[in-house]
């Protein structure tokens, strides 16, 4: 039985109202490359038993993160989530309260989003945040359009240190909303120069830091640049434990950041769902995206806490809004405000200084082997090798020898001549045997 | 005022020699309730007639305010910034929009006086 409401009269009814033959004509826009030609082939409905079985044996094949030495990031990374998040977010309260429609009746879900806004805005040294978008590339992304409307303008200048995957949800967004992108080349060595590129027409530079190939940048004579041409700087973090490290983008004058916020409360999940954060300088506020969450009081003098500036969104502004966003990563959020909140403001710092020295200690490491070169002059958990051979072939043989010791460049990157490139990340998850492990398979490979 | 000129979605226009002045009418405003923020359009600008021009947000709805007549944005009204309340408070005068310089004076003609556009009112009500 299909559980399908639509007789195939409604769906001719319907196709014809709008004008196409068939369902498969409303989809016309999908890559072709990403089209299945036939069903997949599932097998029949078997025993609960029976599925499980199957299910468990397909998961074996698996190589989950903690079960081996993982040195992979690349804008994913794996921490330790207490115990406690989990719990708390399963809270029913929680747990099914999706973004408030009617919002003010769910004041303990607004006073979350005020929290992690707060937070937000904190670690990124800005002065208001949004209660979070998809992850750290869709944020990227609304990041580029907030900036031309701003501006006026329509160019983006985007540094060779943003993560590929942000880059290239930055090229989708703005190749359908006129906008126009100016992209450096792939910067593994950390020594870009973007200045020439920045000019009366910028609307603004969008650099990572720390960037994908892990180096750390002082911004402040870039951002200078940037407002001299009357363009704004945008900053991507890739990893929100830096900030706990990392000079805040706010104190180098940025004037948007935008950062994955997956490595506090949320587990690495296959890819999603992540989190993204969202801040800007208070004067940008009216063209922010995504749903904001103010602090008031009631005609009593109570506190307490409603969804604000809801006119720059898509349900009261139609196609006039700031983004299509309508939404935010609730549960997600949720759980970064509640892993943050346990860490405390010492505790997040104890854990990015745990996460540095992890990495100080592989670095180190994988430099004392023949074959192995570490670029980065300075990182913060994560930083780029070139190895004497081609980086994915030394990842996947490691990765048969039980080490999963980074990410290929080439993987990200194909065809940038940068094939002997490994992005190296640690965590406070890695250990000293994880790290002499990782030394061992690689002089292993290598020699 | 008989040199005011109104448009149809409540805009009013006062030609002062080569330049006007635009805002929103006072039945707009009252329409609109408290208004919290204008968006101002960029000196220097160019607008089309019944082209978007400014946005008006009150607690109650965001409007666009649209311009009346073509033209080159002169001067945009920045106290609007700090204190949009003066759309409410004196729509007609010191609540004014933006200064601009006028393409065409012909596309005045098309705009209603201060009394079609009175009567215009009373047909909405």
């Amino acid at each position: 039985m299909r559980y399908l409401p639509h007789t195939a009269e409604d769906r001719r009814a319907m196709l014809q109202v709008i004008g196409v033959d068939k369902v498969d004509d409303l989809f016309v826009d999908v890559p072709r490359s990403a089209v299945l030609d036939d069903l997949v082939d599932l097998p029949h409905h078997a025993g609960e038993l029976a599925v499980d079985r199957a299910l468990t044996a397909m998961a074996g094949k698996n190589t989950p993160a903690g079960s081996v030495p993982f040195f992979v990031g690349a804008g994913a990374y794996r921490h330790h989530v207490p115990a406690a998040v989990d719990h708390l977010i399963q809270r029913s309260e929680f747990l099914t309260a999706y973004t408030p429609y009617q919002p003010e009746i769910s004041q303990g879900t607004l006073q979350v989003l005020f929290e992690f806004q707060t937070q937000v805005a904190l670690l990124t040294g800005m002065e208001v945040a949004n209660a979070s978008m998809y992850d750290g590339a869709t944020a990227c992304a609304e990041a580029v359009l907030m900036a031309n409307r701003v501006t006026r303008r329509r160019r983006a200048v985007l540094s060779g240190g943003l993560h590929p995957q942000y880059r290239s949800v930055v090229e989708t967004q703005s190749k359908f909303l006129d906008g126009e992108i100016v992209a450096g080349a792939p910067d593994a060595q950390g020594d870009e120069d973007l200045a020439s590129l920045i000019d009366d027409e910028t609307a603004c530079v969008v650099v990572q830091n720390p960037t994908f190939f892990g180096h750390l940048r002082d911004l402040r004579d870039l951002a200078a640049t940037c407002h001299a041409k009357g363009a704004l700087l945008v900053v991507a973090v890739g990893e929100a434990v830096s900030l706990g490290a990392v000079t805040p983008p706010g104190a180098m004058g940025a004037d948007i950041v935008v950062a994955e916020g997956q490595s506090l409360g949320n587990a690495l999940n296959f890819g999603g769902p992540y989190l993204g954060l969202f801040a800007a300088r208070e004067k940008f506020v009216r063209q922010m995206p995504g749903r904001l969450c103010g602090e008031t009081v009631d005609i009593e003098g109570r506190r307490g806490y409603v969804l604000t500036l809801s006119t720059r969104e898509q349900h009261i502004r139609r196609e006039k809004s700031t983004s299509n966003i309508c939404t935010n990563s609730g549960l997600c959020s949720l759980a970064f405000t509640i892993h943050l909140s346990l860490l405390g403001e010492d505790g997040f710092k104890h854990l990015a200084a745990l996460n540095h020295a992890r990495a100080c200690e592989t670095a180190e490491r994988l430099a004392a082997i023949p074959g192995v070169e570490v670029l980065n002059e300075s990182f913060f958990n994560e930083f780029t090798v070139r190895l004497s051979k081609p980086a994915a072939e030394v990842v996947d043989g490691l990765a048969t020898k039980g080490v999963l010791a980074g990410v290929p460049v080439s993987r990200l990157l194909p065809g940038a001549g940068l094939d002997d490139l490994m992005l190296v990340a640690t965590t406070e998850t890695t250990e000293a045997e994880d790290i002499a492990a990782l030394g061992e398979a690689l002089e292993g490979v290598l020699s | 005022m008989s040199d005011v000129r109104f448009t149809k979605d409540h805009e009013w226009i006062r030609v002062e020699g080569d330049t006007a002045t635009v805002g929103i009418s006072e039945y707009a405003q009252e329409q609109l309730g408290d208004v919290v923020f204008v968006e101002l359009p960029t000196v220097g600008a160019d607008v089309e007639a019944g082209g978007d021009a400014a946005v008006v947000e009150s607690v109650k709805a965001a409007s666009e305010v649209y311009a009346p007549i073509a033209g080159k944005i002169v001067e945009v009204n920045d106290d609007l910034e700090a204190t949009p309340g003066l759309v409410n408070e004196s729509a007609e005068d010191e609540g004014w929009f933006w200064r601009m310089e006028i393409s065409d004076t012909d596309e005045l003609e098309e705009l209603m006086s201060a009394g079609d556009y009175k009567a215009f009112l009373e047909g909405l009500d």
